[in-house]
């Protein structure tokens, strides 16, 4: 996993914050697995900017938080990440986001190549209505061959990460449906990693769960950072001081403010990010 | 909670952050009485004055134990973020100084009794210039606390030498008038201990001051702050 050499400045030079250190013992990581580069993004042809001039970098392995309220733009980067919109006509994205000095969203990228790099976990929980098994190989299987004995190894080695293996591993072939709610979205987790992407996109992940399940998800995606690069857009400006090494505060389609967690929540700089996240916007 | 900001969205919790800045206020400002009334009687050598110091200093006890309580919960059920949460743990860590500051006051009265039946000194005027001093800083300490201004806040900061150059002044002075006359000791030695106990109180309306400065502006002072208290360092001669 080879990582672009650009350096995330704005997290790097906030590390250590007043005596405040970054909460990841290993401080924040200086490389960027993703950088966004002058990115516009528009629904419709000649509409207003959804997201205007976006700078920012997602440093390698560690979580990166996307704050704001509705309609600042956070879900829609994160859909912009992998080329969610291309499913619509009109929408459009300008600018770059680099990977290993590739602009991804560049049309000659192929789609199912971005995609298997850059999987992504929606709010609510969305297993397919088939087996637990083939929930997991249905996308290993669109981007690899392997035989029978390799897939079981594969949609094992998917489910532990994802931390649902005990729970599930006598019911493989039973359906999907039949889980909890937050056990479906640990199997969507598990989906998503069955493909080794290189990045993975929480869109509110736990939104849906009750607390204990949240707890769950967010001790997974703790766990998960040692190997992903993770972006997770959430509401739950707890959820992002609890989860995230860095975190960005969109509002109104631009990047007010990005610094490590530990210094957005004490002291941020922005006054914008101040009264959001002290719940005073006006 | 800088002032200049609009309100919450969530009245209620507007209005607990206000209640708990006006008992930090009203904290500070029986704070502030309880070291005058101290230093007065003193002064003054008015023993009904200094036994009136030493009983109301359980309502400042009362008032830290109430602002913790209070504080706490805001933790608990409003997860407080940036400046409010400076300012609630602010509050919790003045409430602390200010309960020290009182314990000193209160110390000072029980001593103050106890000089008021021994021979005079000669002039307290270092005592009464030094408990203004001192009262000065700890109201501007607080008022910066109530009116969110990190900048007074450092200057309370900055300015606390004079309070330690009339502090090393007393001591020599105490020295002195141990040296001529041991009759003195009893007296002095309890007057040294009030002027430490003033110089004290200096010091925390300092960590006040420093506190303030964070919970407004969030970046910390620098660990080191002018300082002249040299007693430390002093020595008895004997007389030739």
């Amino acid at each position: 996993m080879s990582t672009t050499e650009q350096p995330a400045a704005a997290v790097a030079e906030g590390a250590s914050f007043g005596g405040v250190q970054a909460r990841s013992a290993a401080a924040i990581n200086t490389t960027s697995r993703i950088s966004v580069r002058n990115l516009d993004f528009v629904y419709a042809p000649g509409g207003n900017k959804a997201l205007k001039g976006i700078n920012l970098e997602l440093p390698d392995r560690q979580v990166t938080g996307m704050i704001g309220p509705s309609g600042c733009g956070k879900s829609t980067l994160l859909r912009v990440l992998n080329r969610m919109y291309s499913l619509y006509p009109g929408q459009k994205a300008e600018g770059e986001v680099l990977m290993d000095g590739r602009n991804m969203i560049a049309p000659e990228v192929d789609l199912n190549e971005l995609r298997s790099k850059v999987g992504m976990v929606f709010q609510k929980p969305t297993p397919f209505p088939m087996t637990i098994y083939d929930n997991i190989a249905f996308g290993v299987r669109l981007h690899e061959k392997m035989s029978k004995s390799q897939m079981d190894d594969r949609v094992e080695w998917a489910l532990s990460r994802a931390a649902i293996w005990g729970e599930v591993k006598d019911r493989l072939q039973t359906s999907a449906l039949g889980l909890s709610g937050g056990q479906q979205q640990r199997l969507c987790i598990a989906r998503t990693i069955a493909v080794r992407p290189e990045v993975i996109l929480f869109d509110e992940p736990t939104s849906a769960l009750d607390p204990i399940s949240t707890l769950k998800i967010e001790e997974l995606i703790d766990e998960l950072k040692r190997d992903f690069t993770i972006c997770i857009v959430t509401h739950n400006m707890q959820q992002a001081a609890r989860c995230a090494d860095q975190v960005a505060f969109f509002y109104l389609g631009e990047l007010v403010e990005v610094a490590p967690a530990a210094q957005m929540f004490t002291a941020p700089r922005e006054k914008r990010t101040q009264e959001y996240i002290t719940g005073r916007f006006g | 909670m800088p002032q200049d900001q609009p309100e919450h969205i969530v009245r209620s919790y507007e209005e607990q952050l206000r209640k708990l800045r006006d008992m930090v206020a009203r904290m500070g400002g029986l704070a502030e009485r309880q070291v005058h009334d101290a230093a007065v009687a003193l002064i003054r050598r008015d023993t009904t004055l200094a036994a009136e110091v030493i009983a109301r200093d359980e309502a400042l006890d009362a008032l830290e134990r109430e602002i913790e309580a209070f504080s706490i919960r805001l933790l608990a059920t409003r997860q407080p973020m940036a400046s409010d949460l400076r300012f609630i743990v602010a509050a919790m860590k003045v409430s602390h100084d200010l309960e020290r500051i009182g314990d000193y006051a209160r110390n000072g009265a029980k001593r103050a009794i106890v000089v008021s039946q021994q021979p005079n000194l000669g002039s307290l005027n270092g005592f009464q210039r030094m408990s203004v001093l001192v009262q000065e800083n700890l109201k501007l300490a607080i008022d910066a606390l109530a009116s969110d201004d990190a900048e007074a806040a450092q200057r309370v900061w900055a300015g606390d030498e004079p309070v330690d150059d009339i502090y090393n002044g007393i001591f020599r002075e105490m020295l002195t008038h141990m040296m001529e006359d041991p009759r003195n000791i009893t007296a002095a030695t309890h007057l040294l201990f009030i002027a430490k106990n003033l110089e004290r109180i200096g010091d925390h309306a300092t960590n006040i001051a420093e506190t303030v400065h964070y919970a407004v502006k969030g970046d910390q002072l620098p660990d080191e702050r002018p300082k002249a208290d040299a007693s430390a360092y002093a020595v008895v001669r004997p007389p030739e």
